[in-house]
């Protein structure tokens, strides 16, 4: 390789290629969009935690956050709308062995698949979901979601939102998760903190990222780019271990982040496994 | 501790054998969700599954339970759902999922007379074009129809095999008589059982084509975790598995997906004939009505009437050929089945006119009687 070739691949290369399908980027995602940054962070805390690659799989729903398995040199997957979760969980109960970590939307997480995500966190399924929540649906052109703030306006919420936004940590607290945490991806390092703890915990993890979408949330609400990035700055109090019913997103009182719970209990399998496995225990059999 | 296969001579219903034929063929993983009449499949999975070291999970509705063993059969392992009509109208949208990522599974569906709630205890066959058309989009499916507990034992083995082979989803459409009556099953030696893999990826990592045609049409699979790193989507998509927008990718995709079912049907379709050889009419029926059929071309050969029958056991794909080479030398047919004519249209089409075609059928909730298929062939073919 010549000095400038060298150079030319210096300046175009990128710290996370060799987890990238590179020859998929450019991605779709648009300028100001906050999904690159949750992406990175959780590219680069599977690489920091140490654990096997080749065994790490990232499955993702529909929408913006969901073309995330579409740039992951994992194995990835990119399901039906509001089913990553369902998808993840035979997947990680039919063979143990693999990191499963979900990274999808607040619409595809929380109103399509709003049930199958209590469900995960009762059971504790030892699976990471990371959710990118930008308070609409992006990738259909800025539709109301079961986030959007009271009185924000969206293509269907044309005069304000009607209905209440869902308190994510609060509703996968009492649902039973045992990790969870909530950054914004101005707080990249500890988000990537958070995601590399939600990795390691032997059960359901659940990280919530607050993002912008510039173009179809912020329009539509006085936000510009880095208006909602300020919001970010100025208004996040970070309270480790705060209460989650303090956790609503009210950006006029301040927004909590910080990771919330931390306990570590059995996981699904586990529990299966000494409870519906009798003395005479067979080998789980690993998926060939 | 039970092993797989129940060798030996049982007395058990066609849920449960349904279930002992999904082991037999190597079921490690079953997403279940409870309903009538299918429940007693689920239950016998939830005890057999940790005995021979597979797993049961109970999921939230019939959507989670379609999508998990989506996601267990891409994890390496035969996986397996249950239900009946409302759970598999629930089931549809990743049922289209698995024919996109040619994801190999079993559902099994005992059907119960419907639309929506209807008869919950009470059999039908009002689900069959369900099977065939149910999720959006064109696709090809294969079902197969189990006449008694025997064969839906076997028939549950043969599914996983195609699955497998074809890297598809099967259907199992059973109905509530089936599924909840009791009959003496045989279960052979495990050794005596064949069953199919799918054909794993080889090959250097790095140049693997998830999605580019093998033998048959059919892409060699690499299981999460094998270390291929593939993508997988339900978009449409390349031989790379990534996602392409444009007419081109779509016909290409379609092409192949369509094709390794068509192009392969002599070895996916099964039936079975009935004192065919000589019948100037003849009787097409599957699964629990097929009984009514036996019967009736029994009690009309009795009484001197050239009747026979044509059991469709692959009701998809249909066995188009048979049936135009039947239309071509019989007086006319027949079509057995309990809805209000269903599989009937297909046999119309490709009977296309040749020789008068009836259907007996009715909403469901009961058997057909064979005396109304006799009285059926003796009124409108004036026997």
């Amino acid at each position: 390789m010549t000095i400038a070739q060298e150079a030319i691949r210096e300046a175009t290369s990128h710290p996370l290629d060799d987890l990238l399908r590179t020859e998929r980027i450019p991605h779709i995602w648009c300028p100001g969009c906050g999904i690159g940054t949750a992406f990175s962070s959780c590219l680069i805390a599977m690489k920091e935690s140490g654990i096997d690659l080749e065994k790490t799989v990232m499955v993702s729903g529909i929408g913006c956050s969901g073309r995330g398995a579409g740039y992951v040199k994992l194995d990835s997957y990119h399901t039906t709308h509001g089913r990553a979760i369902p998808f993840a969980t035979g997947m990680k109960l039919a063979n143990t062995d693999l990191n499963v970590v979900v990274f999808s939307g607040d619409g595809d997480l929380f109103a399509i698949g709003g049930n199958h995500f209590i469900h995960a966190a009762r059971r504790n399924v030892d699976i990471t979901v990371v959710c990118v929540n930008n308070f609409n649906y992006g990738m259909t052109g800025g539709q109301a979601a079961a986030t959007t703030p009271h009185l924000a306006k969206t293509t269907t919420t044309p005069l304000g939102n009607p209905e209440s936004p869902f308190n994510l940590p609060l509703l996968a607290y009492a649902a039973g998760a045992s990790y969870v945490a909530r950054w914004t991806t101005l707080h990249a390092r500890d988000l990537t903190t958070a995601i590399q703890e939600a990795l390691a915990n032997p059960g359901f993890s659940f990280v919530e990222v607050l993002a912008p979408c510039p173009i179809n949330y912020g329009r539509r609400n006085k936000e510009k780019p880095l208006d909602t990035l300020r919001l970010f700055q100025d208004k996040s109090i970070i309270k480790n271990n705060a209460h989650p019913t303090e956790l609503d997103v009210d950006w006029e009182k301040g927004v909590v982040l910080g990771t919330f719970v931390n306990n570590p209990r059995p996981c699904s399998t586990d529990m299966y496994d000494k409870t519906c496995r009798l003395e005479e225990k067979p080998e789980k059999k690993t998926a060939a | 501790m039970r092993p797989a296969v129940l060798t030996g001579e049982h007395y058990m219903t066609g849920d449960v054998a349904c279930a002992e034929g999904a082991l037999a063929a190597g079921c490690l993983f079953f997403g279940g969700y409870p309903i009538t009449p299918a429940t007693e499949v689920a239950e016998r999975m939830a005890h057999r599954l940790p005995e021979i070291g597979g797993t049961y999970i109970q999921m939230e509705d019939e959507i989670a339970a379609m999508a998990s063993i989506i996601g267990a059969s891409c994890a390496g392992a035969k996986s397996m759902t249950s239900t009946s009509g409302p759970g598999f109208s629930l089931m549809m949208e990743n049922l289209g999922l698995a024919v996109i990522t040619e994801t190999p599974c079993v559902v099994v569906n005992v059907q119960r007379a419907g639309p929506s709630t209807g008869l919950p205890t009470q059999g039908a066959q009002g689900d069959m074009m369900q099977a065939r058309w149910g999720s959006h989009g064109d696709y090809e499916i294969i079902a197969m129809s189990p006449a008694s507990a025997q064969e839906i034992f076997y028939l549950t083995i043969e599914a996983f095999n195609l699955a497998e082979k074809y890297r598809t989803p099967v259907l199992i459409m059973t109905d509530e008589v089936i599924g909840h009556m009791s009959e003496r099953v045989i279960i052979p030696k495990a050794r005596e059982i064949k069953t199919v893999e799918r054909v794993k990826a080889k090959g250097r990592k790095d140049r693997f084509r998830p999605y580019a045609a093998g033998d048959l049409g059919v892409p060699p699979m690499a299981n999460a975790g094998d270390g291929y790193k593939i993508h997988v989507t339900g978009l449409t998509h390349d031989e790379m598995g990534y996602p392409a927008m444009t007419v081109e990718a779509q016909y290409a995709m379609m092409d192949r997906l369509v094709g390794k079912i068509r192009n392969n049907v002599k070895d996916i379709i099964r039936y079975e004939e009935f004192m065919t050889e000589d019948a100037d009419f003849i009787i097409i029926s599957y699964g629990v009505s097929a009984r009514t059929g036996w019967a009736a071309v029994e009690e009309a050969r009795a009484r001197g009437m050239k009747v026979g029958m044509l059991r469709l056991i692959t009701v998809w794909p249909f066995a188009e050929d048979k049936i135009r080479e039947l239309a071509a030398r019989v007086k006319g047919m027949v079509t057995v089945e309990i809805n209000l004519g269903q599989v009937h249209l297909e046999v119309e089409r490709c009977v296309a006119g040749r020789v008068p075609v009836r259907l007996v059928g009715h909403p469901g909730g009961t058997l057909i009687s064979p005396d109304t298929v006799i009285q059926t062939i003796k009124q409108e073919f004036g026997v």
